[in-house]
């Protein structure tokens, strides 16, 4: 490839099985009636922006794949086998198959590790791939024809919390955009991770029972909206400032360092995000939003493809 | 003695290095020497069922509970992977299960099997399975681990899992998959360099195994959240797995303990331990928090909330306090009028939890319980007490006392026992009758008229 590689697009691809479930492909065992359709829609119109941006490559985050030591890289070049959520087996257990990138895998790792970070590349075939990964793959790119780069989610808020959490992700945000500049790919960065992520401990005795789906409480949601309303506004700095608090009020999911990492790669637009649909999942917020770096903003304001 | 039917208690680590990488670290290698010597009094302990309790199995939706009677897998860790695959096909007692999820329902939890193949069971249990029941000669169960449950709700948990196997006239061995410090290091160490993270890991590590090499499983339950402020990595999974397991055994300190022994794993303090039921324990606990029998917690939240209610507007004279059980009804805990202050009908349930010391009397499904009415009389005592206190008085300014009790012949001697003990000396006069039911599940009741304090 001549030319260097770029970030085309970054997404915020929050992960619930249920928006899987509720799509029925046919790589999943349970059928739903419906549900979720103000996410599903979302990552809909987000398929269609994502259509003129032809992308080699998906670079995913997950809050599910969790190392406490150091941040870990898919090193296999294939996958074949079966994902059952630990949490919400009732609705999701996915035959996926699927190619890792892992020349680029390698590259992110390398500048990852030059920059001071811990890494691993995970080189055991018999490894499961996280569903964290799977969902937000399979709702960005159903047709499973684009190789991933998948990336764990090292918990060092676990240890020191949100702010050196915040500092490791950015690195590896930084880190992978240098890879994949020197990579001559087009990428796809995922961040894969809801907002507010309090949820019920009870479930509906028909998980798609929309009657049954709301915030967790109000609070919840008011963060939700300040975070959207700063993605809607090129505020990624200022997003990036308040998340600790975030994190700490809302139980967020960010706390994996997603959002940041995604951020940082994107180098902090000061451009709007899409925000292409919010809905709620067993109380969780979640969020489908797109950022085109190079995209000409329209006199609205919106950023277009 | 403990009347558990279970006869073994283990605490064992999840990680898998005792497991895969035994021969890279001598602590590794005395850890896994540690489990076999559990397997061996294990599988001499007459336990008729495994139930392993895994705080590396996370779960959202209350608690699972594993169904598939072999699953079959290769697993792989998702941290320690280069220490590389675990192939295993497992025996489970799905009748246990089943019957677990059902007590733990009655009991108000949230629960579930799961009997799915290809289900991920965690690291912790793959590797308890593996070292402590090599054969499946023991069949076995596997619960999660609420991410949200606390103290009551893990408690309950335990007390769940040992009804049930009373019910099922088996004998069990309870194991809590766990480390005590939990700090793992956060860079790459080499075999030989591994050490426990810190001194003040080991220090504490050592002295909650010392309390358990001494039988004392319910003191260390009840420290559990300082040992969770002093050596857990916060916002990984709590200290909680030793309310789980006390529950389950019994919750005293009488027990036969055995540290096989104790080593760290890339920093984290594991060690393998063993319970099991003695006369010659330390004794009873020390000091108690709640007992809980039956869970009240959040369960309802999917459910229409309907209308709120605003608060009335406080009569003249009247008292409501948080230190006594919310009234069932439109009611006031007492109301001041004149000199006298008049106490709504008081009984035993606890305040805000609404449990029942003692147990309730009735099940959900309305037979008939055994319960303790030693135990409610005195926590009526106490609901009183909270009530005169929150007035301005005390038990020495009662005039008289009506008391109802749901079965005079069965309960009076002792009601009678325990009220001499707070009364004997106030001077009250009282009247005691028997009533068909009261409002809740209850046994006793009492209503009180009062000297109101001088304003």
């Amino acid at each position: 490839m001549s030319e260097p590689g770029r970030i085309v697009a970054g997404m915020l691809a929050p992960h619930p099985p249920h928006l899987v479930y509720a799509e029925n492909p046919p790589q999943n065992e349970p059928r739903a009636e419906c549900g979720w359709e103000p996410l599903r829609w979302g990552y809909e119109r987000a398929r269609k922006d994502l259509a003129a941006h032809p992308f080699d490559v998906i670079v995913v985050h997950s809050p599910h794949w969790q190392t406490y030591v150091g941040t870990h890289f898919l090193g296999v070049p294939h996958f074949d086998s079966l994902s059952v959520d630990p949490v919400f087996p009732n609705l999701f257990r996915f035959h996926y198959t699927l190619d890792v990138d892992v020349e680029l895998a390698e590259a992110i790792e390398a500048e990852a590790r030059g920059a001071g970070l811990v890494t691993k590349m995970m080189r055991n075939p018999d490894f499961r791939v996280d569903y964290g990964t799977i969902v937000a793959c399979h709702m960005t790119r159903p047709e499973w024809d684009v190789p991933i780069v998948g990336i764990s989610s090292n918990r060092s808020t676990a240890y020191y919390g949100v702010d050196v959490m915040q500092e490791q992700a950015a690195a590896l945000g930084r880190a992978t955009r240098r890879a994949i500049e020197a990579s001559g790919r087009r990428a796809l960065l995922l961040s894969s991770n809801s907002l507010s992520h309090r949820h019920f401990t009870a479930e509906a005795a028909l998980p798609e029972d929309m009657s049954r789906e709301h915030i967790y409480n109000h609070s919840q949601y008011l963060w939700d909206m300040q975070l959207i309303r700063m993605m809607k506004e090129g505020r990624a700095r200022e997003l990036i400032d308040v998340m600790p608090e975030f994190i700490e009020q809302a139980v967020s999911e960010a706390d994996a360092g997603s959002l940041a990492w995604l951020m940082s790669a994107l180098d902090y637009p000061e451009y709007p995000a899409e925000v292409y649909g919010y809905g709620t999942v067993i109380g969780t917020g979640n969020a489908v939003a797109g950022w085109f770096p190079g995209t000409p903003v329209d006199k609205t304001g919106e950023a277009r493809a | 003695m403990s009347t558990s039917p279970f006869v073994r208690g283990y605490v064992v680590p999840g990680l898998p290095h005792p497991l895969l990488a035994a021969e890279k670290n001598a602590g590794w290698m005395r850890l896994r020497k540690a489990f076999e010597a559990a397997r061996d009094d294990l599988q001499a302990s007459g336990a008729e069922v495994l139930l392993i309790y895994s705080t590396m199995w996370p779960s959202v939706i209350g608690h699972q509970v594993q169904a598939r009677p072999e699953p079959e897998w290769v697993h792989v860790d998702e941290l320690f992977h280069d220490l590389g695959s675990i192939p295993y096909r497992f025996r489970m007692d799905t009748e246990f299960a089943q019957g677990f999820v059902e007590t733990a329902r009655a009991r108000g939890l949230e629960a579930r099997t799961v009997d799915y193949h290809g289900f991920p069971i965690d690291t912790g249990s793959v590797v308890a399975l593996k070292l402590l029941n090599p054969d499946n000669a023991i069949p076995a169960c596997i619960v999660s681990s609420n991410v949200y449950a606390d103290r009551a709700e893990t408690i309950v948990l335990g007390k769940a899992a040992a009804e049930t196997l009373e019910r099922q006239g088996k004998r069990g061995a309870a194991v809590a998959v766990m480390t005590f410090s939990n700090r793992l290091f956060s860079d790459w160490v080499a075999p030989q360099d591994d050490r426990i993270h810190s001194g003040k890991d080991d220090e504490w590590n050592r002295k909650i195994l010392e309390f358990l090499a001494l039988g004392r499983l319910e003191d260390v339950a009840q420290l559990s959240r300082e040992i969770q402020r002093q050596i857990r990595v916060r916002k990984v999974v709590s200290f909680k797995p030793m309310w789980w397991l006390s529950a389950a055994l019994g919750q005293h300190n009488r027990y036969a303990g055995r540290v096989y022994d104790y080593a760290p794993i890339h920093g984290a303090g594991a060690a393998v331990v063993g319970l099991a039921p003695s006369r010659n324990g330390v004794g009873d606990k020390e000091y108690d928090e709640e007992n809980v029998e039956v869970y009240h917690g959040e369960r309802h939240v999917l459910e229409e909330t309907g209308e709120v209610e605003a608060p009335a507007e406080a009569a003249p004279g009247s008292v409501q306090t948080s230190a006594a059980p919310k009234p069932v009804g439109a009611y006031v805990h007492a109301r001041r009028v004149g000199d006298l202050l008049f106490l709504a009908g008081i009984g035993p349930r606890m305040p805000v939890s609404d449990e029942i010391p003692g147990g309730p009397i009735r099940d959900a499904d309305g037979n008939p319980r055994d319960y303790d009415v030693e135990a409610q009389t005195r926590q009526v005592v106490r609901n009183v007490e909270a009530v005169l206190h929150a007035s301005g008085a005390t038990l020495a300014d009662i005039i008289d006392v009506s008391v109802f009790l749901v079965d005079m012949d069965r309960d009076f001697q002792t009601f009678n026992r325990v009220y001499r003990e707070y009364f004997e000396s106030v001077g009250a006069t009282r009247t005691t009758v028997a009533v068909d039911a009261l409002p809740t599940p209850i046994a006793v009741e009492f209503k009180v008229i009062a000297r109101a304090p001088r304003s």
